[in-house]
């Protein structure tokens, strides 16, 4: 039985449901919550990839690489404001973010 | 065939680092599982056909993001077991989303197929006899190149983003300026001080005396007998 669109798509299926169970188990460290997206992300591209190669179009993966390009600017402004508030606040909890509620 | 073994084995790796990812007690094995993940995705695309997508991933995010991800996880000195708590709480919401997700997936994946019209709707067509990086090469700096231009535009903006966030203004550090260093003349500086014979420095007070920049003129050329200045040596 050989590999085609719909193992990919299975695959990318399972790793979005992943991502997404991910975001609701780990409430409190917004660190592997941005993980999570990360692997939604890829989920994404796996799915753009394998429509690609399927349909034999390019523009599949051309779309691809521009989403991997916003996921990496994600990771780093994520990050940036993770480290900002660790400074403030001294924790990473996200739900201590509520601290401009008067 | 070895295809399809290839496939199974990077697919079965790639879901259970990714689980591994969500459910790990420490976030640093979390952050080298999202590598191992990573790296089979990349795996994958090889499969697929998209090798230039496979190594951009391996070098993008096993280099670049994931090392950033390991670098932030251990240089935050953050109390990983109270980290835990939600994970009860949370537990049961979260399956039934993702079982509930999983399921409307499972369900557009089975009832789901090209449209008939699809082949004729595809933007740019494989090429043949190009290598698949060569083909990325030919539309991206051609047909894409706005978006290109675009996403370059987007990195820039986040380099910027994350140093003007994380640059702090020290207000103890002293730095230097060249500016303030040239213009400083030896009269500003240096004052000589005639002592008296027995008299020590506590009795004249030189050490109480305000500094040479915001004392006043007046004191520092004639008021005291006891100061004398260096260009007036001369």
């Amino acid at each position: 039985m050989t590999v085609g669109l719909g193992h990919y798509l299975a695959v990318g299926a399972i790793l979005l449901v992943l991502g997404a169970f991910g975001i609701f188990i780990n409430r409190k460290n917004v660190i592997v919550i941005m993980m999570s997206i990360e692997l939604i992300l890829l989920a994404v591209n796996l799915n753009l990839v394998a429509f690609s190669a399927a349909l034999g179009d390019l523009a599949g993966q051309v779309l691809a690489m521009f989403v991997l390009t916003v996921a990496a600017a994600e990771a780093a402004i994520g990050l940036a404001i993770v480290v900002v508030y660790f400074r403030n606040r001294g924790s990473i909890e996200v739900e201590d973010v509520t601290m401009m509620k008067g | 065939m070895i295809a399809t073994v290839g496939f199974y084995v990077f697919a079965v790796i790639l879901l259970a680092s990714a689980t591994m990812v969500v459910t790990a007690r420490n976030p640093v094995h979390s952050v080298l599982f999202l590598i191992l993940a990573f790296f089979n995705a990349a795996a994958l695309f090889l499969l697929a056909g998209a090798e230039f997508l496979a190594l951009i991933l391996v070098i993008v995010y096993v280099g670049a993001v994931a090392v950033l991800f390991l670098f932030v996880v251990m240089m935050l000195d953050v109390n990983f077991a109270e980290m835990r708590e939600g994970l009860q709480r949370y537990a049961p919401v979260g399956l039934v989303v993702g079982l509930i997700l999983l399921s409307e997936l499972a369900l557009v994946l089975g009832g789901w197929h090209f449209a008939p019209g699809a082949i004729e709707l595809r933007m740019v067509p494989t090429p043949r006899g190009l290598t698949n990086t060569a083909a990325l090469g030919a539309i991206l700096y051609t047909r894409y190149i706005l978006l290109f231009q675009i996403a370059g535009l987007i990195l820039l903006v986040a380099m910027i983003g994350a140093i003007v966030l994380t640059l702090r203004d020290r207000r103890a550090v002293r730095r230097q300026t060249i500016a303030v260093q040239n213009a400083r003349q030896p009269a500003d500086t240096v004052a000589m001080v005639k002592v008296p014979l027995g008299a020590g420095i506590s009795e004249i007070a030189v050490l109480n005396r305000p500094a040479p920049a915001e004392a006043d003129p007046e004191a520092m050329h004639g008021g005291s007998h006891a100061r004398l200045h260096a260009a007036e040596r001369h």
